[in-house]
């Protein structure tokens, strides 16, 4: 037995934790280009984009003037007022882990834990250019020791299923999001395809989602096309950040809670139409009728799974 | 102050015979040894997150409380004493409370004053004339006693609301046998880590009239931010029971809820860790947002029960504490075999006078207060420290108690300089139900500063794990 409130936290500490984990990679791959040479930075200002594609931008102009490297960095990573950075993240992952304390095994609990032990002591001063791809990575590493300790500790009960719907539910979104900010907003109109800037914005957002060796090797091509990467992230079911993939194990986690109650909900259904959907497309026909609108409405049918989720399972 | 009674070396500077193997083995320790193995503890605490949140800190809001590597240890016939008298005073509250809650014999026989009780803030008219299951009101109990001698020990409070400490008790213990495993063997210690199966018992065996076959338990919480929630947790996850907050349960039809992934559980016994006031805004405190609408009234029905019993702050009043000999003479008919320590109750006149003469003497107690807040320690306080209170005092004398300050036994701790003497008290639980069960031994507190003798955790107090020898 499970309480409502209870599948909600797990759901949620899931879910965050994942949250956590992209906005790193993100602030990583921000933080190496702003290492390179000017020409092959876009014209936008760099920092500016990546708060768009982290979401970020209201809370950050509600508090600083300039998007300076700076600021953005401390916005993302450390700011407690800004609910996405990665510290608050982590907290309310914790947070969640705490009040479902008695259904988490104790390696996934130690490994939250600890990680908002250590977390919650760091300053200002640990984002310095020396400190901060030692930080980044460390979080990341936290992040797979959480999800490492879950897929190997913890029972296949609906505990379980709750938890990792949360996560690819998180994983599937910020997929779906950060190829749309890149592709909608941030390449550059004046270049075309194959240009310096183009292969720079197609390679950083590859590295975002840890997949830009993945990449060469599943298209064994030196240069990056954008239907190829594209279908990378949306068609391909053997990469693990892609949306179909997501979507096979978030299908396969509500099927498995299904199973266990005996009843399916609007959720199963939802999920295995979106995952009909990808498993159905092909790459000329989503970009001929819009990349934009396709991810657009993935994005709100994923919202429209969690709060069916939320429902049909009494979240609260 | 008289001498300190030293728990491990006795008046003539000898070695008491409990601690003659923990003696011998400090005195091959090296600091440098103990004090890895300190550190070694609190990073298990931190890790595993036993940690207790004091309020008005904000920077350390989740703290660990300082844990104490040498064990404090009572012989067995020590314990077989302290128990029977625990026993027997347990049983006298639980009587005491049905007794107050139905025909008052005990104010009608004049042997403690009604107003004292009937116009006490602790007293809950809403009780009036409820009978529990098996008529236990106060399951769970934590007895604070202190030694002051050999073979004489008092007790200082009954905890009857809601006493917490048993998750340290039991953490306690674990990391001693993580930490020293071949000290532990050597000696023949009584277990405890059984308690969390004997207070699921207790809560069975109260289960109300209502429930069909077996019961239904939970653990009710505030939530994360309270600053016991890591021992609701704990509690719940070794009874196996649910841990819930308000929000998760509900009152239809008479009958408690809990709110699942599937269909509505229902709930048939509360050991609840919320205060009385919040339990119910339809009955008590309307603003409260931690308890459950109607639960009150289910449980006058019969249809749950409440763990403890709502009311029983009564009992462990500190106003009422000073009556304590003669309620048990008059529940069990039998000589008090703990010692109460003298009460002065402010709320009389000479008692008044003769306190606010003897204020630098005088431990001064708020009646409702608990976790050592609002209290003066005359013998350690500054004078305008005296002074200070002496107005507050004045003010609302009936809001305080005081007593003589006692020469609390101390037991080897582990401090900076070294092993050194600190101040230590006692709080065993004791659990009733279908009948009385006790651990042997309990939560030991230690006041780690030289010559304090307050052992709350919340003012900076330490724990110890406490062994009863076996014969």
């Amino acid at each position: 037995m499970l309480l409502g409130r209870n599948a909600a936290s797990l759901f949620w500490m899931a879910r965050y934790v994942e949250r956590a984990e992209n906005m790193a990679r993100l602030v990583e791959v921000s933080y190496r280009i702003s290492l390179m040479p000017k020409p092959f930075r876009g014209h936008t200002n760099d920092w500016r984009s990546v708060l768009i594609s982290a979401q970020c931008e209201a809370t950050f102009d509600a508090k600083y003037d300039e998007a300076s490297k700076e600021n953005v960095i401390q916005h993302l990573v450390l700011d407690r007022e800004n609910p996405s950075s990665i510290r608050s993240c982590m907290e309310t992952a914790r947070n969640n882990g705490r009040s479902v304390r008695t259904s988490l095994s104790r390696d996934v609990w130690e490994s939250l834990n600890s990680t908002w032990n250590e977390l919650s002591q760091l300053r200002a001063s640990h984002l310095s250019s020396d400190k901060l791809p030692g930080l980044l990575d460390w979080i990341k590493q936290r992040s797979m020791l959480f999800r490492g300790a879950m897929l190997g500790t913890a029972l296949r009960l609906d505990s379980f299923h709750f938890s990792q719907a949360g996560a690819f539910v998180e994983r599937a979104d910020n997929t779906a999001r950060i190829l749309d900010v890149k592709y909608h907003i941030l390449l550059p109109r004046g270049s075309g395809p194959g240009s310096a800037i183009d292969q720079q914005q197609w390679a950083s957002l590859l590295r975002s989602v840890s997949a830009h060796r993945a990449y060469r090797w599943a298209y064994k091509d030196a240069s990056y096309q954008p239907w190829n990467v594209a279908q990378f992230l949306i068609l391909n079911p053997a990469m693990p950040r892609s949306l179909i993939f997501c979507y096979n194990w978030i299908t396969r986690s509500l099927n498995d809670l299904a199973a266990d109650y005996g009843t399916r909900t609007d959720g199963n259904d939802i999920a295995e139409r979106t995952l009909r959907k990808l498993a159905g497309a092909d790459m000329e026909a989503i970009f001929q009728s819009g990349l934009h609108e396709f991810l657009v409405d993935f994005i709100v049918d994923n919202n429209r799974l969690t709060s069916e989720i939320a429902n049909a399972y009494n979240f609260q | 102050m008289a001498e300190n009674f030293n728990e491990m070396l006795g008046p003539d500077g000898q070695v008491r015979a409990p601690y003659a193997i923990l003696k011998q083995w400090l005195d091959t320790q090296s600091p440098a040894d103990l004090r890895a193995k300190i550190r070694e503890a609190e990073s298990i605490f931190r890790r595993l997150g036993i940690t207790f949140a004091v309020y008005g800190n904000e920077e350390a809001a989740e703290r660990l409380i300082p844990f104490d590597i040498i064990p404090r240890i009572f012989a067995a016939s020590e314990w077989r004493r302290l128990e029977a008298g625990i026993r027997q005073r347990v049983a006298a509250l639980n009587a005491f409370i049905d007794d107050i809650y139905h025909r008052q014999e005990i104010l009608r026989a004049g042997r403690v004053p009604s107003a004292l009780v009937l116009q006490n803030e602790a007293y809950l008219p809403q009780m009036a004339g409820m009978t529990p299951a098996r008529n236990v009101y106060a399951h769970i109990i934590g007895t604070d006693i202190v030694r002051v001698g050999e073979d004489e020990f008092y007790v200082l409070e009954d905890n009857c609301r809601t006493p917490s400490g048993v998750s340290y008790m039991l953490e306690d213990r674990e990391a001693m046998m993580y930490l020293f495993p071949d000290l532990f063997a050597r000696h023949r210690v009584a277990a405890i880590e059984h308690y969390p199966q004997m207070l699921r018992r207790t809560l069975d065996s109260v289960a109300p009239p209502a429930c069909e076959g077996e019961p239904t338990c939970i653990v009710l919480t505030p939530g994360i931010y309270n600053s016991a929630f890591f021992e609701h947790a704990f509690l719940a996850d070794e009874m196996g029971v649910q841990l819930c907050t308000g929000d998760d349960l509900y009152v239809d039809g008479g009958f408690l809820y809990m709110r699942t992934t599937r269909d509505p559980v229902r709930v048939d016994v509360v050991y609840r860790r919320i205060d009385d006031a919040f339990l119910d805004p339809l009955t008590f405190n309307p603003d409260s947002t931690l308890g459950v609408p109607g639960i009150f009234d289910a449980y006058r029905a019969g249809h749950v029960t409440i763990v403890n019993a709502p009311g029983t702050g009564i009992a462990d009043d500190k106003a009422i504490y000073s009556f304590m000999p003669d309620i048990v003479e008059f529940y069990t008919g039998e000589k008090p075999l703990l010692n109460n320590v003298p009460t002065w109750r402010c709320s009389e006149d000479e008692s008044l006078k003769y306190v606010l003469d003897h204020l630098p003497e005088l431990v001064v107690k708020e009646v409702h207060g608990s976790g050592g807040y609002g209290m003066l320690v005359g013998p350690t306080a500054s004078k305008k420290e005296i002074t200070t209170f002496r107005e507050i005092l004045k003010k609302r004398p009936d809001n305080y108690i005081a007593q003589p300050t006692l020469a609390l036994s101390s037991a080897p701790t582990f401090v900076k300089s070294g092993v050194a003497p600190r101040h230590v008290d006692l709080r065993p639980f004791v659990l009733t139900g279908d009948q009385i069960r006790i651990t042997p031994g309990g939560f030991t507190r230690v006041a780690m500063k030289a010559g304090s003798l307050v052992v709350n955790s919340s003012q900076g107090g330490g724990t110890k794990d406490t062994w009863v020898l076996e014969d």
